[in-house]
């Protein structure tokens, strides 16, 4: 950071906090190695266009060399004892922590987040992220089923029986990492996979290859060789490899319906289990009596709507569809617009920044899309509706205007998750026209519930088809609390102890103490 | 390759058409991969946007809706978006970028966009009374996975 300035200087620039080597290569059993083929891809940074560093571009070539030390990595890892395991993640949170700035600023350059979004959310949530599976790993425990003297075929093999009931690897699994969150959605793969033992290939998005070999760098000498391995390259190239490989015991997935698909159809060649977060177009809604509240309340919730603009709308579950109760519906949004008139969007490399750049250039060109289909569909453009010049190094980069169109739940701006700072509104009249637009919808990630009744928040709660409901809050993403989708939106959860499950296997160990024959021959 | 030309020009044109930018990176990735097939995605990430496999790579869901081709190369979405979709038409366009996960253009710094022209009332009512086929119920399309 500049003295007395929130404004960091561009990774790279003289002075700057973070200088980005000119080339990467794939992490593989604990060594950088360039791929087999010896061809890389320039990335670039959405902020400004220009590039960062030369990426592998890698093949199933460097895939099976990433499988092999995996493989190699394995089983020893899989029998540390868990204290050991949760001490390395611990040393990894504590690392991560101690370089927030760096991370953060890696973050920005790679994705075009605002810095800020880093420092308060990325970053932290990834370290607390470690530490909480930390402690689950630490915590967990097996359970013991006493089954003496269960009449079993009348013999006596039950006699003196125990179930003894504990979790072991699976061995080792592919990771499939999105662009949205590139850091912090490898720690919610990576800090289960580690945690219950087993070793990992991993590949990182190609549009944001970066952030993760600065991390690599940073927490490498915590984590036996193998454990972790990281291969970059395209999708086609590199991920498709590792996700039809017949060599993992489980793919983690996030991304689109499609890729969900194929990553099934190879999943059902190997007969391995998926986990599948697909996206969604996640409702919010605000009930009338939000209005009765103090003025801070008040503001709370308006400050709920903006949610949507978190990371310039690129999150699964950004609250994109604005569901408002009809009575209230002109004073809330003179407040929300106000509110969006209010937001800094400049550099995204200023720490009051709070919306930066859209992550590349297709993804800039897909919401210009959809801002065209809402004005064809005869949705109104509240605010905002198109693409936001920067000046400078910045005029390079893709910005959009925070937007919201009033419209109704058939349009396509209400159905498909745009992932950019778009929010389409619309209201209702009551609870059950409310629930009934909020499942209207193929996905059910999240959903935001606005109310100060109790009672309405709890029938919401339950009758969202949503596999996350925020109720009077959005966008908290506590490591303690499951995530996953119902409906399109995936299979499986991810954060929460209970994601060990999804990278463990149960082992049942049946122990008869009897003395005597069973008495069957 | 799509047998019936006849069937084409009624139905097909009118849900799906493409940019000569499209044409010219369809031919350009037939001539690496052979037959392709083309899904429209949903969700998040790169979601929203098609995707494009070699042919024999992806099996469509039987129940999916054949919008049509681009260059002989079938395109289709989900039966249950395309019911959200159905009020408009597909237009494939070409933009500089970079991945779409397992989509074949990926590596050559170009992605398949997909955008859209709202219906009028006429051609709604018509796409309306000319209900397309699923992916079990199309004939012709060599090499194509499906559940029959």
């Amino acid at each position: 950071m500049l003295d007395n300035s929130t404004l960091f200087v561009y990774p790279g620039d003289t002075g700057a906090k973070l200088m980005p080597k000119s080339r990467y290569e794939n992490y593989i059993g604990g060594k950088w190695c360039s791929p087999k083929d010896g061809k890389y891809f320039e990335n670039t940074s959405p902020t400004t266009g220009k590039v960062i560093c030369e990426i592998p571009r890698s093949n199933s070539k460097d895939i099976e060399l990433a499988l092999d030390a995996a493989h190699k990595a394995a089983p020893d890892w899989g029998k540390t004892g868990p204290a050991i395991r949760a001490n390395i993640l611990l040393k990894i949170a504590d690392r991560i922590e101690e370089n927030t700035e760096m991370l953060a600023l890696a973050e920005t350059l790679d994705n075009g987040k605002p810095i800020r979004e880093g420092h308060a959310a990325d970053i932290p949530l990834t370290v607390d992220h470690f530490r909480y599976f930390a402690g689950a790993i630490r915590s967990q425990e097996g359970t013991i089923g006493n089954i003496d003297g269960m009449s079993s075929g009348g013999g006596n093999s039950a006699l003196g029986m125990m179930a003894y009931h504990y979790p072991e690897p699976l061995g080792v699994v592919g990771q499939i990492i999105p662009w949205n969150f590139p850091i912090l959605m490898a720690a919610w793969k990576l800090a289960p996979a580690l945690a219950a033992g087993n070793a990992v290939v991993l590949k990182p998005a190609e549009q944001t290859p970066f952030s993760i070999c600065v991390l690599m760098e940073l927490i490498e000498d915590l984590i036996p060789p193998g454990v972790v391995n990281i291969v970059q390259g395209f999708g086609v190239e590199a991920g498709k490899p590792l996700a039809s490989s017949n060599r993992i015991a489980k793919v983690g997935f996030t991304g689109e319906t499609t890729t969900g698909k194929l990553i099934m159809q190879y999943a059902s060649e190997n007969l391995i289990p998926v986990t599948l977060e697909l996206g969604g177009k996640s409702p919010n809604i605000f009930f009338k009596d939000v209005m009765d509240g103090s003025d801070d309340y008040i503001s709370r919730c308006v400050e709920g709507f903006l949610h949507a603009y978190f990371n310039q709308g690129e999150v699964c579950t950004c609250p994109s569809r604005a569901l408002i109760h009809e009575d209230i519906y002109e004073p809330f949004m003179a407040m929300v617009e106000d509110r969006v008139n209010m937001l800094n969007c400049g550099t995204p490399f200023d720490l009051n920044t709070q919306v930066g750049a859209q992550a590349s250039n297709e993804q800039f060109e897909k919401i210009m899309s959809y801002m065209d289909v809402g004005v064809q569909e005869g949705a109104k453009v509240l605010f905002g509706g198109g693409k936001r010049q920067m000046e400078g190094s910045l005029s390079g980069g893709y910005y959009v205007a925070p937007t919201a169109f009033k419209g109704n739940n058939s349009m396509r701006i209400f159905q498909e998750e745009i992932f950019g700072p778009v929010v389409s509104v619309t209201t209702f009249k009551d609870e059950a026209e409310a629930l009934a637009i909020a499942n209207d919808t193929l996905y059910g990630l999240g959903a935001g519930v606005w109310s100060r009744n109790a009672n309405t928040c709890y029938r919401m709660g339950g009758g969202i088809q949503a596999g996350r409901v925020w109720v009077n809050n959005y966008h908290s993403y506590p490591a303690h609390a499951a995530f996953g989708g119902y409906k399109n939106s995936g299979i499986g959860r991810e954060t929460h102890k209970m994601m060990l499950n999804h990278y463990q296997q149960t082992k049942n160990v049946l122990v008869s103490y009897a003395e005597e024959p069973d008495g069957f021959f | 390759m799509v047998g019936d030309i006849l069937f084409l020009e009624i139905n097909v044109i009118e849900r799906l058409s493409f940019t000569q930018e499209t044409e010219k990176l369809v031919d350009e990735l037939t001539d690496i991969h052979g037959d392709l097939v083309f899904h429209q995605s949903g969700g998040c990430c790169d979601g929203s946007a098609p995707m494009c496999f070699p042919r024999d790579e992806f099996k469509v869901g039987s129940r999916d809706i054949y919008l049509g081709e681009i260059k002989g190369q079938p395109f289709f979405i989900a039966h249950d978006q395309y019911a959200y979709w159905e009020h408009t038409k597909l237009i494939i366009d070409v933009v500089p970028g970079r991945g779409g996960m397992f989509s074949l253009e990926g590596p050559t710094g170009k992605r398949f966009l997909t955008r859209s022209k709202v219906f009028s009332d006429d051609e709604y009512k018509e796409i309306k009374s000319n209900p397309p086929l699923s992916a079990s119920e199309v004939s012709g399309i060599e090499g194509l996975k499906t559940t029959s």
